[in-house]
C-alpha cells in the first residue's frame, strides 16, 4: 500500500505524459496484441483496398504463376491470386472466430451464472454434462458435428462454440461459488431482488472481466479450430477462401509453390497470436498484482532508484 | 485414501455415462440416416424399399431410445459393432491401430514436459530479467502455432530440401526401432510444439509459487547451495502439480493427434477417424469416439488419483 501511495506522489512530481503511453509500455503483450489483430483487421477488411484481383477470379493461362510481377505472391493451381485469397481469407476466419466465441460465450455465461449461483442439483447436472463435453477433444467435436450436419459457415460457428460452451461456463462457475457467499449478494436476496436481475445485475458485472480474458483466448482456438477443420477438408466449403482450405490446397503443390501454403499458414499464426497475447495482456491488465508491481516499476524508473523489484 | 478413489471412480463414472450419450447423439441423432448413405455410396439407384430393409436389418427403425440402450448394452460387453466400409471389427481395427497413437503422443509428451519445464523453470528463476522475457515470448509463439502449419514448415525443411527425414510413411516399432523412430520425429515435434509453450507458462507459474514458499527460505537459511535448493526442493515440488497439467491437455493431445497423423500419413487412431467420417463408417466413428472420450476419462481418473498418492494434502480436502 505504500508504493502505491508513493507511486502517486510520484507520479505528480514528473512531467505529465499521456496515460495511453504508460498503458502502452505497461502491458507489451496488450499493446503488440493489439496492433496485430488491427492490422489484421484493417488488411482483411479493406482488403479490395489493396488487390489487383478478386478472390475468385480464375485466369487459367496463368496457374501456378511464380510470385511477383503480376501477382504479388503468385497464383494457386486454378490461377486465382494467392494474395487477394490471403486477405480476403481472413474475414472468414475472424468471422468463425468472432461468431462462435459469441455463441459460446452467450450460452456458457449464462450456464455458469446459473449453475455457480443456483448450486445444488442444477449444479450438478450442468457440470456433469459439461464435464462430459470437455473431454471431448475439441477437433473430434467438431469436426463430427460439422460432418453430420453438413459444412457450412454456421454450422462450423456451432459446432466450435460447442466445444467452448464449457470453458466460459466452468470460469464464470469458479467466480461466482466465491461471489454468492459475499454480503452484496446475500443483502440483494434478503431485499427480495429477482433471481435473474440477481444473475445479471449484481454477478454479471462482477465477472466480466475473467469473461473477457477467456473470449479472447476463445477466439485464438476458434480459428486454429476452424482452419483445422478447413484443412482436413471439412470446414467451410469451397470456392469461398478460407486460410485452412488454401493451406490444404497449397500442401500438394509445396516442393514447387512453397508460399502457397506458407502464406496462410503465417496468417492463421498471426491470428492466433493476437488473440493470445490479447488474452495475456488483459489478464495482465485486471490483475491486481500485476498492475501494483507495473506501477512499482515504473515509480522505480523514475526514481532511477530501482531494485529488482521482485 | 478408499473414499478418494471411490469419490473419483464415481464421478468418472457419471462423466463415461454422459460421454456415451453424447456421441450417440453426435453420431445417431445429427448424423444422416447411414442407410441412405450406405446404400447411395454403391452409385446404384436406391429404392426406398431397400433403404427401409436395411434400416430394419440395421436396427435404425426402432426408437432412438431402444437404440441407444441396445447400443450401450453391446459396450457394456466390449461389442463395439462392425465396420461400415472394411469387413473388421471396430474394436479389432481401433487395437491394431491404438500403438501408433499412443507411441506418438508419448514421443510428443515427453518432449513437450521436458523443454517445456526447462524454459518455464529458466523463466522463474531469472523472474523479470530479459531471460524471463524471451521464455514468455517463446512460449507464447509456440503455442500460437498451428500444428498443421509446423508440420508443412518441417516437411518443406527437412523432407523436401534437406531430404534427411521422410514426410510420410511409417514401420512398426517392433521391427525397427530405427526406422520407428525416423518416421516418428517431425510427427512428435509438430505435436509437442504447442504444448512446450503451454507446459513452460505452467511450469513458470509453479516455480514462482513454489520459490515463494516457507520451505524454500528455510532450505537457504540452512546454508544449502542454490543450485540444490532449486534442483531438490523446488523443482521436485513444481513436478507433481505438471501431473495434472499433462492430464488437463490429454483432450487437446488427441485432436492434434488426428491432424498430425493425417499429414504425416501415420497409421494411427487420428487417420482412423478422419477415414471413418469421409467414408461415413459410422460404427467406426462411434467406436473410435468413445474409446477416445473415455481414454481421456481414464488418464485424468489416473492423474487425479496419482496425484493424490503424490500429494497427501489433495485426499484430504
Amino acid at each position: 500500500m505504500a508504493t502505491l501511495a508513493q507511486t502517486r506522489l510520484t507520479r505528480s512530481r514528473t512531467p505529465v505524459r499521456p496515460r495511453v503511453w504508460s498503458t502502452v509500455w505497461a502491458y507489451p503483450r496488450l499493446t503488440v496484441g493489439i496492433a496485430l489483430l488491427a492490422l489484421l483487421l484493417v488488411v482483411t477488411l479493406g482488403a479490395p483496398l489493396f488487390v489487383s484481383h478478386g478472390p475468385l477470379e480464375q485466369n487459367l493461362s496463368a496457374v501456378l504463376h511464380l510470385p511477383f510481377g503480376n501477382y504479388l505472391l503468385g497464383t494457386d493451381q486454378l490461377g486465382r491470386d494467392v494474395f487477394s485469397r490471403t486477405l480476403y481469407g481472413g474475414r472468414l476466419a475472424l468471422a468463425v472466430a468472432v461468431v462462435s466465441t459469441v455463441i459460446a460465450l452467450i450460452i456458457g455465461v449464462a450456464l455458469g451464472l446459473l449453475s455457480g449461483y443456483k448450486a445444488g442439483m442444477v449444479d450438478s447436472v450442468v457440470m456433469r454434462v459439461l464435464d462430459g463435453v470437455i473431454v471431448f477433444p475439441d477437433l473430434i467435436l467438431a469436426l463430427s458435428i460439422t460432418y453430420a450436419v453438413g459444412p457450412s459457415f454456421w454450422t462450423v460457428a456451432a459446432a466450435i462454440a460447442t466445444v467452448n460452451v464449457p470453458k466460459f461456463a466452468r470460469v464464470v462457475r469458479g467466480q461466482v461459488l466465491s461471489l454468492r457467499e459475499r454480503e452484496f449478494i446475500a443483502s440483494a436476496r434478503v431485499a427480495g431482488v429477482s433471481t435473474i436481475r440477481i444473475l445479471l445485475r449484481h454477478l454479471l458485472p462482477n465477472v466480466v472481466e475473467v469473461i473477457v480474458v477467456q473470449a479472447a483466448l476463445t477466439a485464438g482456438t476458434a480459428i486454429f479450430t476452424a482452419a483445422s477443420l478447413s484443412f482436413l477438408g471439412l470446414g467451410l466449403p469451397a470456392p469461398q477462401p478460407d486460410w485452412g482450405g488454401m493451406l490444404k490446397d497449397g500442401y500438394a503443390y509445396l516442393g514447387s509453390r512453397p508460399l502457397m501454403s506458407i502464406i496462410p499458414g503465417l496468417m492463421i499464426f498471426a491470428a492466433m497470436l493476437a488473440f493470445n497475447l490479447l488474452g495475456d495482456g488483459l489478464r495482465d491488465r485486471f490483475d491486481p498484482k500485476v498492475i501494483a508491481r507495473t506501477a512499482r516499476v515504473r515509480a522505480g524508473r523514475r526514481e532511477k532508484g530501482a531494485t529488482d523489484e521482485q | 485414501m478408499t473414499w478418494y478413489v471411490l469419490k473419483r471412480g464415481g464421478a468418472a463414472l457419471i462423466v463415461m455415462f454422459v460421454v456415451s450419450l453424447l456421441t450417440f447423439i453426435v453420431t445417431r441423432v445429427l448424423f444422416p440416416d447411414p442407410a441412405q448413405s450406405i446404400l447411395g455410396g454403391q452409385g446404384e439407384t436406391v429404392t426406398p424399399e431397400q433403404v427401409a430393409h436395411l434400416r430394419g436389418q440395421l436396427g435404425l427403425d426402432r426408437p432412438l431410445s431402444v437404440q441407444y440402450f441396445h447400443w450401450l448394452g453391446d459396450l457394456l460387453q466390449g461389442n463395439l459393432g462392425r465396420s461400415f466400409r472394411t469387413p473388421i471389427d471396430v474394436s479389432t481395427a481401433i487395437y491394431q491401430r491404438l500403438p501408433v497413437t499412443i507411441e506418438l503422443m508419448v514421443l510428443a509428451l515427453t518432449v513437450a514436459i521436458i523443454l517445456g519445464m526447462l524454459l518455464g523453470i529458466a523463466g522463474a528463476l531469472f523472474r523479470g530479467r530479459i531471460i524471463d522475457g524471451v521464455s514468455s515470448t517463446v512460449s507464447v509463439l509456440a503455442l500460437s502455432l498451428p500444428n498443421f502449419f509446423v508440420a508443412i514448415l518441417l516437411i518443406y525443411v527437412f523432407a523436401l530440401k534437406l531430404q534427411v527425414l521422410p514426410s510420410a510413411g511409417w514401420v512398426p516399432l517392433t521391427q525397427d526401432i530405427g526406422q520407428n523412430l525416423k518416421f516418428m520425429l517431425l510427427p512428435a515435434v509438430t505435436l509437442s510444439l504447442a504444448y512446450i509453450g503451454t507446459f513452460a507458462r505452467y511450469a513458470r507459474a509453479l516455480m514462482i509459487g513454489v520459490l515463494s514458499e516457507d520451505y524454500v527460505l528455510r532450505a537457504h537459511a540452512s546454508g544449502l547451495s542454490p543450485r540444490s535448493v532449486i534442483v531438490r526442493h523446488a523443482m521436485k515440488n513444481t513436478s507433481i502439480p505438471m501431473v495434472t497439467v499433462v492430464g488437463l491437455n490429454a483432450a487437446g493431445l488427441v485432436g492434434g493427434a488426428v491432424v498430425t497423423e493425417s499429414i504425416f500419413s501415420l497409421p494411427g487412431l487420428g487417420t482412423l477417424f478422419t477415414d471413418s467420417i469421409l467414408g461415413k463408417d459410422f460404427p467406426m466413428l462411434q467406436g473410435l469416439i468413445l474409446v477416445i472420450t473415455i481414454g481421456v476419462v481414464v488418464l485424468n481418473l489416473l492423474v487425479d488419483l496419482a496425484y493424490g498418492l503424490l500429494d497427501p494434502r489433495i485426499k484430504v480436502s
